[in-house]
């Protein structure tokens, strides 16, 4: 994959990784020109088109399009289902996506894309993985982030020299509970 | 207070704003109180700066001053400031920034990291953003983490090593002996990121390919292990098993069974099953399905592997869903020139989907339809392919009337329908026509002679329906001219016979000539024509005379100078009209200068995968169809000066006494000279010369002559070109295919090459033919070209 864009029905990007090196003034007019086409074709329209020399998958949920740009040699269906795998996946971090989420929360989207996509290609198959090595990341950055807000005389489990590996489920109920407010 | 509770506040004021201009303002606000954040260096909040940062820029605003705040961050030892820097790299910097060279060392200490999701970030960001001195840098590290033994590791460093190679394939020995052994992983993850680093390596390294053809039986193993084994929740989608997997596994078969026997035969029973037993219901199966059918496509499998592949496909083109016909049409469009007979089995199908409502779905259907055209189909073809003209979208019109062309070019039943068919395409479509319909279908009607009368009189009346077309208003202006009498008797068998008088006729030209819609072209068109009636007429002739005398004073130049050269040829060689106007003969049809003729010739491309050349020659408009008319006065018959030479077909008499061939002195310089040629291969008796037409910057026109000399007769004569990637070629369609025994006649075909980046002209030929029941095939590699003979 070259690049992935999401963004509204009315043109306004919400997420765009970009796998290949190019520069801010060329991602933004591939941007404009792209949105401009996809945003042009109809609903029952075929989900394939050809622009430029690339192949552009995209497809459409709720107000969100989202639109994979790939190779000529890659499978256009198996792009249709990584898409769909990423919008389950966005499902069940958010329970329920749907657009605001994704505004407000830009850059967990981006963590979930990482975790599933690497370099442009699927780094994890089974849905269950990913979800579960997000959760660990989430958990990871609470309690380092408590770490930086508490005071040195903290947690015995939060030591200036705890390595970052997940100590499990015998967490501190007061991180707990912030985790539960931020998701 | 929760961390993202700010940045969260900004983006809903943000939304809030009703203006662009109010929202500028806001974000200018920010965008200040973050740049004085990041100098303060506060330590609680620069997270959540720069995450309002990276949002801020998403919206489209400049936000480089935050390159170095992630720099700051990566280097940070909390997990939560890494996390966000390590986005804001791959969001903010790119290769091009110089400051992404500083991130690293920072990168390369969290490849060695404890926690294994900082050694995911660094992975990350590497795979997404890394160039190609920061790859070369980190290459040992990935590599060994390759033998991480964790898996979640191991996954991400192998896809690292796909990006390292693709910047610097030269990294791929590096990867190369660790890649054979990843293949015995269980994971999925690792799995699947395995198969792609192959395939990477492979693709890049044809001594790789070799070596990595012995694991086609792991591949084998591992594919039938997903297809039989039983519903696995973890890995399954819609009912297939981690599809993901098997795409890419049947993708690196593709790769290693291509040009491979004992590859693709150890493969075979596996696609087979593939395909037999996958649901396609849903995408996932479809996916898996057509990634199957390229592989074997384009494997060397047996026949009946292929004839279930193409039937894959027709099965695709009856799908309700519109991706997958698209899909199916796609790929039938690579397949139609070697596997032609299958398809044709779904050519009703086909032809059904040019009715679709998706333009491209129209369109691979239209590409599809035109590949399909055969000798005992065309009449049923052209009938949906003429409805399709008239319905179809503006942008594929021109197409559409190219690809009917040449259809009916290459398999008309008769002249006459041939004539019909061409009629009808202009009446449609004559706006979007190539202006080489005009002289090409002239020299078809002159070809047709016992039509004549029929042809003039349809021409006659759709002339006087509609003068907006100018293709068909060029034509049925010129046929008017020259067969005006044959108009003015009216009667014919096939059609209905009208009765017309002579000023009918002259008012049909009058009114082409004072029109506002009629294009110069046209307009010179229709002077010539009534300029020609003086002598098929016998009463008006003092108005044809009226009506040129007054565009001698035309503003129009080239209008001007016929009206003058009329006029002379009224007043001071009246006694040379009768000849100079007198009846053209038939045009030679084998001229070299045929471009409408369909593209024969296969090129070849480095790659094994050859692609048919599309069909529809698109040479620039020559100034032929001035010259054509200029030409037209003298009653020659030579149609394109710049193709014909003194080895062609023979040349055409002139059909004027001797007086034309003095006015052909006149205007010298049009006959040809003899251009040098070099004979470029000689053999058994045949000789192939190549001869360069023309050459500008960057493109250059060629001729290649083929001769016999043998005492047989050669048959199935064909040439097939390849050049380097940076040119292209475009092959016309020979001559012929049969070369007569001692030389008496022989073949030409002309190769247009488009030479863009100004490489050096190199081209292998080969040629094929059979001779005395023997196919006999040769290759030649052309290194320099003979100049032209005037540049």
């Amino acid at each position: 994959m070259q690049f992935m864009l999401l963004f509204s029905r009315q043109g306004k990007l919400r997420l765009q990784k970009w796998y290949v090196p190019l520069s801010d003034k060329e991602k933004k007019k591939i941007t404009r020109e792209l949105v401009q086409t996809v945003l042009a074709r109809k609903p029952k329209m075929c989900s394939f088109l050809e622009w430029r020399d690339l192949k552009i998958v995209y497809k459409r949920y709720a107000s969100l399009y989202f639109c994979c740009a790939i190779e000529d040699q890659d499978n256009e269906l198996i792009t249709l289902e990584i898409i769909h795998r990423y919008v389950e996946l966005l499902d069940k971090y958010f329970g329920s996506v749907c657009e605001l989420d994704i505004i407000f929360n830009f850059e967990k989207a981006y963590f979930i894309l990482d975790e599933f996509l690497l370099g442009g290609e699927a780094q994890e198959t089974s849905k269950k993985n990913v979800l579960k090595a997000i959760e660990q990341a989430d958990l990871l950055q609470e309690v380092s982030h408590h770490e930086a807000c508490i005071a040195p005389s903290g947690n015995a489990f939060l030591t200036q020299h705890s390595s970052f590996l997940i100590h499990e489920p015998t967490l501190n109920s007061h991180i707990l509970i912030t985790r539960n407010m931020c998701s | 207070m929760s961390p993202s509770v700010r940045l969260q506040e900004m983006i809903r004021v943000i939304r809030s704003a009703r203006t662009q201009g109010e929202e500028r303002g806001l974000i200018q606000k920010e965008c200040a109180a973050i740049r004085a954040q990041f100098r303060q260096s506060d330590n609680g909040a620069r997270t959540h700066n720069l995450a309002k940062l990276l949002y801020v820029h998403m919206l489209g605003y400049p936000a480089h001053f935050g390159q170095m705040e992630c720099v700051r961050l990566i280097a940070s030892p909390r997990y939560s400031e890494k996390r966000i820097g390590y986005l804001g790299a791959m969001m903010l910097l790119d290769e091009k920034q110089d400051a992404s060279l500083l991130i690293t060392n920072s990168i390369k200490n969290d490849l060695s990291h404890s926690s294994q999701h900082v050694q995911s970030l660094a992975l990350c960001t590497l795979a997404c953003m890394g160039s190609a001195e920061m790859c070369r840098d980190l290459a040992p590290e990935i590599e060994r983490l390759l033998g991480a033994s964790d898996s979640y590791i191991k996954k991400k460093a192998i896809l690292c090593a796909v990006h390292i190679v693709r910047k610097i394939p030269e990294l791929g020995e590096l990867y190369t002996p660790l890649a054979c052994s990843l293949l015995s992983e269980k994971n999925h993850g690792v799995l699947h990121s395995a198969v792609v680093l192959i395939t990477e390596l492979c693709e890049r390294n044809p001594d790789t390919l070799r070596q990595f053809r012995k694991t086609v039986p792991e591949l084998v193993h591992i594919m039938k292990g997903l297809i039989m084994s039983g519903y696995s929740p973890e890995h399954n989608v819609a009912g297939i098993s981690d599809p993901f997997l098997q795409v890419r596994i049947l993708r690196l078969l593709r790769i290693l069974g291509r040009c491979n026997d004992a590859a693709s035969d150890a493969m075979n029973d596996l696609l087979a099953q593939v395909a037999t037993n996958t649901d396609s219901s849903k995408t996932a199966g479809s996916a898996v399905l057509y990634e199957t059918v390229l592989t074997v496509m384009d494997i060397r499998s047996e026949s009946g592997l292929r004839v279930l592949a193409v039937n894959i496909l027709g099965r695709f083109l009856l799908n309700n869903d519109r991706n997958i016909r698209y899909i199916s049409m796609t790929s039938l469009q690579k397949i139609v020139q070697t596997d032609h007979t299958a398809v044709q089995r779904h050519r009703g199908t086909i032809v059904d989907c040019l009715k679709d409502q998706d333009a491209s779905v129209k369109r691979r259907a239209l590409e599809l339809s035109l590949a399909l055209v055969s000798a005992t189909n065309i009449r049923t073809m052209m009938k949906e392919l003429l409805v399709f003209l008239s319905t179809c979208p503006p942008e594929l019109r021109a197409h559409t009337a190219s690809g009917i062309f040449i259809a009916a070019e290459r398999y008309a039943p008769s002249q006459r329908w041939h004539i019909d068919t061409i009629l009808h395409v202009l009446i449609t479509a004559g706006g979007d026509v190539r202006d080489e319909t005009v002289p090409n279908l002239i020299k078809l009607i002159t070809t047709a002679s016992e039509l004549h009368c029929y042809t003039v009189l349809k021409l006659y009346r759709a002339l006087i329906t509609d003068i907006s077309q100018q293709s068909l208003v060029q034509v049925a202006c010129w046929c008017i001219g020259e067969y005006g009498d044959l108009l003015l008797k009216g009667e014919c068998d096939d059609i209905e016979p009208m009765q017309l008088t002579e000023d009918d006729v002259l008012d049909a030209l009058e009114t082409v000539l004072q029109s506002h819609m009629s294009s110069p072209a046209s307009r010179a068109f229709a002077l010539t024509a009534t300029m020609k009636l003086s002598t098929r007429i016998t009463n008006n002739v003092d108005r044809i005379r009226s009506i040129v005398s007054i565009y001698g004073s035309c503003i129009d130049v080239e209008l001007q100078q016929r009206a003058v050269e009329y006029n002379a040829l009224f007043k001071k060689y009246d006694h040379m009209r009768a000849a100079v106007l007198e009846r053209m003969p038939v045009i030679d049809k084998s001229s070299p200068g045929d471009t409408l003729g369909d593209l024969t010739g296969e090129v070849t491309k480095d790659s094994s995968l050859s692609k048919p050349v599309p069909g529809g020659s698109t040479l620039p408009l020559e100034p032929a169809s001035q010259a054509f008319d200029l030409l037209d006065l003298l009653g020659q018959t030579d149609t394109v000066p710049e193709a014909s030479h003194a080895e062609s077909a023979a040349a055409p008499d002139p059909a004027g006494p001797s007086t034309g061939r003095d006015l052909l002195d006149l205007l010298g310089g049009l006959e040809t000279t003899v251009v040098p040629s070099v004979t470029v291969y000689e053999k058994g008796g045949v000789s192939l010369k190549l001869q360069c037409d023309s050459q500008t910057e960057t493109a250059v026109t060629l001729t290649f002559t083929a001769c016999n000399s043998t005492q047989n007769d050669i048959t199935k004569f064909t040439l097939q070109a390849a050049v380097p990637k940076s040119i292209q070629l475009q092959m016309k369609a020979p001559s012929g295919s049969v070369l007569p025994a001692g030389g008496h006649s022989a073949i030409t075909q002309t190769v247009v090459l488009s030479n863009p980046s100004k490489t050096n002209l190199k081209m292998r030929v080969r040629l094929s033919y059979s001779n005395q029941g023997m196919v006999c095939q040769d290759t030649v590699q052309i290194d320099s070209f003979p100049s032209p003979a005037w540049t």
